[in-house]
């Protein structure tokens, strides 16, 4: 891997925010222009499964394929700008500490899992119940749930298309920040999946700080 | 609660099951895989066509289809790519999916014999006949920020033609899902750059789709972002929607692996 961490020693008891988010549980939180959110894998090996908006136009959203465009390159690592389906950038990645993290393989849902893994998983937590959930709140539904940043997750993709998710890299402490560059609504789900690697067949709690820009 | 030795059982059968399915799904799958259609076979007998419309250069075109039928998409010179976006028509927050679609068939390359799913766990449309294999479910389609970059004025591009496409059938910004491109040989090397294949495009390429719901597509006819080729003027791209005696029991796309089988299944009883 070769992005490890920059800004790497906040200390989080300088944080504006801290919450533990339970395994298999939503969460969200409008992040300030300037604002840095870092999520901490606690655990290790544990994908956690992100949607942005612009707060104050949330039909302008994070849009996976306009950040790989611009980018030219399939992975989110450390300085990938987070573009929206407007073309503007949303916020950039200034700290990561473990390297790898996907943006091309969605989220799970109740009906994906019946597909992939067999109807006998139909009723199991799912990530889009999450996020229908957690977008409720502000207003948001189905429509609103676009192809989202799955960080910690490893989807090796190989030159002849080939494409599974594989075992995380990401150790326990493991973490990324996100910086915004606009007001954002940042929703998370942690993603409950139990049928792949992405979370170890073992979903488990992560964490966010919150903190604000430096003083000039 | 359950033991920690409970849990740890689940898991590694659950990981069992994972190896399996993906050995399957990249090694068994693709070996069954109809070859892709030659170029210039599988004509439309003329009774069978129900529409027909060309969209140049850098247009759009909707396209209203029932369960069964088919659009011909032809890329007449070799030079076009066009972006699909599509949705149910009864229920419009049923749209297509493309991560769905890349993972329920391990792969990020779709062919013929592959199909493209909706966010519903159930089959938007198959790939019926293709002639080009070559086609991009990652990067999408041009913007007024990349066709300003390639061409150094604002032109006409795939994300203000979905707009209005979309517009003009009561949905907005926050209907557009990723799309597909077709005709758009993009694939990702082993550092994860995307690269632009660009001997794999000839003129009179075509793609048969199979409607495996009642869909709203949408079309666009710009260069893709990624084509280092790309002129402020390409060419035509002809659609024929046409008709075609419904799927076998065989029929190549409905049997290809036990994630699809599934697949058409939710979607049959849809239609049940």
């Amino acid at each position: 891997m070769t992005s490890l961490a920059t800004a790497s020693s906040e200390d989080e008891s300088s944080a504006v925010y801290r919450h533990d988010i339970p395994a298999e549980r939503p969460w969200s939180r409008v992040l300030r222009r300037g604002q840095t959110l870092r999520i901490v894998d606690s655990e290790g090996q544990q994908a956690v499964d992100a949607l942005l908006y612009c707060a104050d136009n949330p039909a302008e959203r994070y849009s996976a394929q306009d950040t790989l465009r611009v980018q030219g390159s399939a992975y989110i690592d450390l300085g990938t700008r987070l573009v929206s389906n407007n073309g503007r950038v949303m916020a950039r990645i200034t700290a990561d500490s473990c390297g790898r993290h996907d943006t091309s393989a969605g989220c799970c849902s109740c009906e994906s899992n019946a597909v992939r893994f067999g109807e006998s998983t139909k009723y199991q937590h799912a990530c889009r119940e999450n996020f229908i959930v957690e977008l409720s709140k502000h207003g948001l539904t189905k429509r609103d749930i676009v192809a989202n940043l799955n960080f910690f997750m490893n989807v090796p993709i190989d030159p002849s298309g080939n494409f599974a998710v594989v075992d995380g890299i990401s150790a326990p402490g493991n973490y990324v920040d996100i910086t915004a560059d606009m007001d954002v609504l940042f929703v998370i789900s942690n993603c409950p999946q139990v049928n792949n690697p992405c979370n170890g067949f073992n979903p488990t709690p992560i964490r966010v700080a919150i903190w604000d820009p430096p003083a000039l | 609660m359950m033991s920690a030795e409970m849990k740890r059982e689940i898991s590694e059968a659950n990981r069992r099951r994972y190896e399996q399915l993906r050995a399957a799904g990249q090694e068994a799958t693709p070996k069954g895989l109809p070859d892709a259609t030659a170029l210039g076979t599988k004509p439309i007998a003329p009774q069978a066509v129900i529409s027909r419309e060309q969209i140049p250069a850098d247009w759009y075109a909707t396209m209203r289809l029932r369960r069964g039928e088919l659009l011909r998409i032809i890329d007449d010179l070799g030079t076009s790519s066009v972006s699909m976006i599509g949705w149910r028509e009864e229920d419009t927050s049923e749209r297509i999916n493309c991560a769905d679609t890349v993972k329920a068939q391990w792969s990020a390359a779709i062919s013929k014999g592959r199909v493209i799913l909706s966010d519903m766990g159930r089959v938007f449309v198959s790939l019926v006949e293709d002639t080009s294999g070559a086609h991009d479910l990652m990067v999408g389609g041009s913007t007024p920020a990349s066709t300003l970059a390639a061409f150094g004025a604002a032109s006409r591009n795939t994300h203000e033609n979905f707009l209005a496409a979309a517009a003009k059938v009561g949905l907005g910004l926050r209907d557009i899902p990723p799309c597909v491109t077709f005709f758009a040989p993009v694939s990702v090397d082993a550092n994860g750059a995307f690269l632009w294949n660009a001997g794999r495009k000839r003129p009179g390429d075509f793609v048969d789709l199979r409607a495996e719901m009642n869909v709203v597509v949408v079309l666009s006819n710009c260069a893709h972002p990624l084509n280092p080729f790309r002129a402020p003027v390409h060419g035509p791209v002809t659609l024929l929607r046409h008709r075609a005696p419904p799927a076998g029991s065989d029929d190549p796309c409905r049997t290809i692996s036990p994630e699809i089988v599934r697949a058409f299944e939710f979607t049959d009883w849809l239609f049940a």
